[in-house]
């Protein structure tokens, strides 16, 4: 009964004009904010960090607008060989990768570097997006809607948690979870689910686990327990971050940074050095412009039309807002100590790639809101 | 199919909606937490950023040094050339250890004490390996550095005595604090104490004077980075040390010298003062040791050698050793009898080499005695009988009340620990320390400096300055300005002038005690002295007969002490010089030194400058 039917552009100019350029702006202040603390955190210098990631913004913001001018069919039809892609390089890693402070997270490809683990954030997403697309509405809370996506999210997760990663396995599953709540799994479902697995989980805990296991657990949720391992990280975070004030102490002038106290400071812990250097107004700013950029997507989600964009964008917007709770989280001290990096700030070429690709994604979800990609028949018809 | 659809596009945007409000939420949580860490936590965060970031790295003051009464250090500080090993720097110590070994010997306790220090330190703190290199060792060592990982050559200060046992026993020396110094000293002096190659006094002035010597620590503030590297100093915003007190002695190292070199190997003590205002010239003990040796921690095989010498070279005897003053007491007798007017000086005492009191006999030194003497001739040929008549007359009480005014029996304070009281016996005393009775033996005892009476050489000294000066000279140590005379004891100057008279004929005279000594050897120039035998051990008749007769023929411990005490010049006293030598045999041994120290000192003072030029022989180019 629709009085018009609302228009997808087929044509470059066209799909042009429906860039939603407010993302793209604010996306492009916050690798602008990267840019500058990289830089800060080089001592005032564009090496080592901070000429590389500039480079690698502009690549990515240029991959992103290319990215989103492809129809949601080309993603569709994409969607279970980008996984399978993923896959075959997370099973590599376990035998040809690279280990660094530890875990072995990263294949070489001669000139690059790539961390399987983060490409899969975005794989899991699109297999899932694409699963339910496909998958009829009233099966979503059935046995065979939920073994699919438990395998889709299943595999990857054993195999980056053997790495060990812990940070992301978690992030990987959370994210898988939200695309699976919002695909409609029944409350009916979710809630014996949530309180079965915190049963599972402490029984584990108490029961499944060797004395040292629970010890390492225990570490890791609470790192204060060991102050010159993961919780010094914690002490020093938190100095930093708190000796910043309320206006900070300036560019290039955070001298916990500066000093070296702040392992990882180019990467995990890049939101301690803002906060030291620009206070709780940087702080707040910084979280606002996130902000900003979440209710973008959840904007652009909601006004899509089709399950498959929707669940898509939203399970990457969902992906890159974990990511920021979790590292904000984890630099102020409220969360454990886990590897994860906060997008589009923290240096690291392969998650700008995959956070800006996904960004790309979302765009192009923008573009072609209105499209109804048709339903294939999928696994379970 | 439309109307599902629209209802699962509801339920997705209802969804969509609940997780981006859990979103926002999650990120107001955040936010909250910021605020808390940055604005309400925000100034206990800004201190311990500042204690992560700066570092107060002590700088330790260089000691006062030690002068003598002409400027010349007699304790300074010297460099010390050393090697340090930054644990951090070196990764494996005992490969940097093993790699410093190729260029200077480093023993199993010396590496086995830098293993301790690494394990018990932050890795980052320079340990000493080595300490006072000699410049060979040094330089090779420095030109092998930028090979050696995590060695360090550097220049530090260490304390030195150039003049070494000849003031070891006034000066003492420093060492390592030990925790009892550390628990006994200010609380806030603890890090300085800490402090790697700082060292304590532990004996003499280096002791007594501590809190002149030792300065204030300075602080060199520092920024550091998280391994604790220095990252670059803050000059302007650091305190530097206070050096400590230089400390004035009125020695002369001239005469301490001399007269330590004199003593030679003789367990003997010289004291030099000068008579008018009590300032020590000299205050030697011998034998000694090389202070030095302790500086750096003396190895216990050198350190059991000096204790159990028998000639005891860590004893100060010059202030801790007491003595029975033999004769030497016997001038303060004749003043005694003088001032009291129960003698005249030209009544006569007939000697004839023994006296008896009830059944003892009491001997004079000379068997065949003296003959007929008067005052002047029984101070000169130091005659016991005279003395034991004297002394009965005036009674212990007067003897007591004028040995204590001549200094026996008395504590003076000289500023550094060890000085000896000494005993002037009294009938109280000898009551409490013996319960018994006094008896007129024991007056007599008195009056020839025997008995119970026991001096240090530094009351002998004192006593020589008063008899010499009339005045109530009070030995010192440390100079201030210009020490004025000391007051008049108020003794008749007559009856002091007899006693004077009689010590000048002593030496001056023929048949004097010393006349052997042929006179201080300075053309115009008199001196005057008594000398004095304390007995350690009494020949028996057994012995007599079987032939022992001679000091010599008794082993050394049981030798009688020789004591000598003079002045000079006569006529107008300066300078009085004592010397006691242990188990001398007698008071030559005593005296021939003495007169050589007196000699040495009266040449020194500029009035008598050209009596020095006269003495010489005009041959000697050397020294003109």
């Amino acid at each position: 009964m629709a009085v018009f039917r609302e228009s997808v552009p087929r044509d470059l100019p066209g799909k042009m004009m429906e860039i939603n350029w407010s993302l793209v702006l604010l996306l492009a202040l916050l690798g602008g904010i990267g840019i500058g603390m990289l830089f800060s955190v080089g001592g005032g210098s564009w090496e080592p960090w901070a000429g590389k990631h500039a480079i690698r913004f502009a690549l990515g913001i240029t991959g992103m607008l290319v990215i989103a001018m492809f129809p949601p069919r080309f993603w569709m039809g994409m969607s279970y060989p980008i996984y399978a892609f993923a896959l075959t390089l997370l099973i590599g890693v376990e035998f040809a990768g690279v280990t660094i402070n530890g875990s072995q997270r990263w294949i070489d490809l001669g000139p690059i570097r790539l961390q399987p683990s983060e490409i899969m954030k975005v794989a899991v997403v699109f297999a899932l997006a694409r699963f339910y697309h496909d998958l009829p509405t009233e099966k979503v809370s059935g046995l065979g809607g939920l073994i699919m996506p438990a395998i889709i999210i299943g595999m990857p997760a054993a195999l980056i948690a053997t790495q060990p990663d812990l940070g992301t396995t978690l992030l990987l599953v959370a994210t898988g979870g939200c695309v699976i709540f919002l695909a409609g799994l029944s409350w009916r479902v979710i809630v014996p689910g949530i309180v079965a697995s915190v049963i599972g989980l402490g029984w584990l805990f108490t029961y499944g686990l060797q004395d040292y296991q629970r010890a390492r657990v225990m570490t890791v949720l609470n790192p204060e327990l060991d102050p010159l391992g993961a919780g010094y990280q914690i002490i020093q975070s938190k100095i930093a971050l708190g000796s910043g004030g309320f206006t900070g102490k300036g560019f290039i002038e955070g001298t916990q940074s500066q000093l070296n106290y702040l392992p990882e400071k180019q990467t995990d812990f890049i939101f301690t050095i803002l906060g030291e250097e620009f206070g709780f107004v940087g702080g707040i700013a910084v979280l606002a412009i996130y902000a900003l950029v979440l209710a973008n997507t959840v904007i652009i989600a909601t006004s899509c039309k089709s399950t498959y964009l929707r669940l898509l964008s939203m399970g990457i917007g969902a992906t890159f807002a974990l990511y920021v709770f979790i590292n904000v989280g984890m630099v102020t001290g409220l969360l454990p100590v886990v590897g994860v990096p906060l997008p589009m700030i923290s240096y690291g070429g392969t998650v700008m790639l995959s956070v800006l690709a996904g960004f790309g994604l979302i765009l192009g979800a923008h573009i072609h809101r209105n499209a109804t990609p048709p339903s294939g028949t999928g696994f379970l018809g | 199919m439309r109307a599902d659809r629209q209802e699962q596009e509801l339920k997705f945007t209802r969804r969509a909606l609940l997780m981006g409000a859990g979103g926002g939420l999650a990120f107001l949580g955040l936010g909250a937490r910021l605020y808390t860490l940055q604005v309400l936590e925000a100034e206990r965060y800004a201190l311990l950023s500042d204690d992560n970031q700066f570092n107060f790295r002590l700088l330790p003051p260089s000691r006062g040094r030690v002068l003598d009464r002409f400027g010349v250090a007699i304790a300074d500080n010297r460099d010390s050339y050393r090697v340090l090993l930054v644990p951090e720097q070196a990764g494996n110590v005992d490969a940097a250890l093993d790699q410093l070994a190729r260029y200077m010997p480093i023993s199993e306790r010396e590496r086995a004490r830098v293993q301790r220090t690494v394990q018990s330190g932050r890795r980052f703190n320079a340990i000493t390996v080595k300490d006072d290199l000699d410049w060979q060792t040094f330089a090779t060592v420095n030109l092998h550095a930028p090979d050696l990982r995590g060695i360090t050559p550097d220049i530090g200060e260490v304390r030195a005595y150039p003049y070494g046992p000849s003031y070891a026993h006034v000066l003492g020396y420093v060492q390592s604090p030990n925790q009892d110094d550390i628990d006994n000293d200010d609380p806030d002096a603890e890090r300085l104490l800490r402090h790697p190659g700082f060292r304590v006094g532990k004996t003499g002035v280096e002791v007594a004077r501590e809190s002149d010597l030792r300065g204030a620590a300075g602080a060199l503030k520092e920024e550091v980075d998280h391994r604790g590297r220095v990252i670059r100093q803050l000059p302007e915003q650091s305190t530097d040390p206070v050096q400590g007190r230089d400390v004035v002695m009125t020695l002369d190292t001239d005469i301490q010298r001399f007269a330590a070199e004199r003593l030679g190997a003789e367990s003997a003590a010289a004291v030099v003062i000068d008579v008018q205002t009590g300032e020590l010239i000299a205050l030697v003990s011998t034998p000694s040791f090389d202070p030095n040796l302790f500086v750096g921690g003396i190895s216990s095989a050198n350190y059991s050698a000096l204790r159990e010498n028998d000639h005891n070279p860590l004893y100060n005897k010059s202030i801790q050793g007491t003595y029975p003053p033999g004769s030497t007491f016997k001038s303060i007798v004749a003043a005694a009898g003088l001032e009291h007017g129960l003698i005249d000086p030209s009544e006569t005492v007939r000697c004839t080499g023994s006296v008896r009191l009830g059944d003892r006999e009491f001997n004079c030194w000379r068997r065949n005695g003296h003959g007929v003497v008067d005052m002047r001739q029984a101070i000169k040929t130091s005659c016991d009988i005279y003395f034991y008549e004297l002394a009965e007359r005036l009674g212990i009480d007067r003897l007591e009340e004028m040995g204590r005014r001549f200094g026996i029996g008395q504590q003076f304070d000289l500023g550094i620990a060890g000085v000896a009281r000494g005993i002037m016996p009294s009938p109280q005393w000898k009551r409490a320390r013996r319960n018994e009775g006094w008896s007129t033996g024991d007056t007599y005892n008195t009056g020839i400096g025997q008995g119970f009476t026991l001096a240090s050489p530094l009351q002998l000294a004192v006593l020589t300055a008063r008899i010499a000066s009339g005045r109530e000279v009070v030995p010192t140590l440390f100079r201030n300005a210009m020490t004025p005379p000391a007051s008049h004891m108020g003794l008749s100057e007559e009856g002091m002038a007899l006693v004077r008279d009689g010590m000048r004929a002593v030496v001056e005279e023929p048949g004097g005690t010393a006349s052997y000594l042929r006179g201080i050897g300075i053309d115009g120039v008199e001196m005057a002295g008594k000398t004095g035998t304390a007995q350690v051990y009494s020949i028996s008749r057994e012995e007599r007969e079987a032939g022992v007769r001679e000091q010599e023929d008794l082993p050394w411990r049981l030798r009688d002490h020789g004591l000598f005490g003079c002045y000079a010049p006569a006529d107008n006293p300066k300078y009085a010089v004592v010397v006691v030598v242990e188990h001398g045999g007698g008071s030559s041994a005593a005296t021939s030194r003495a007169r050589d120290i007196l000699h040495r000192v009266v040449s020194r003072d500029p009035s008598s400058r050209a009596g020095v030029f006269a003495d010489l022989a005009p041959a000697d180019e050397r020294v003109l």
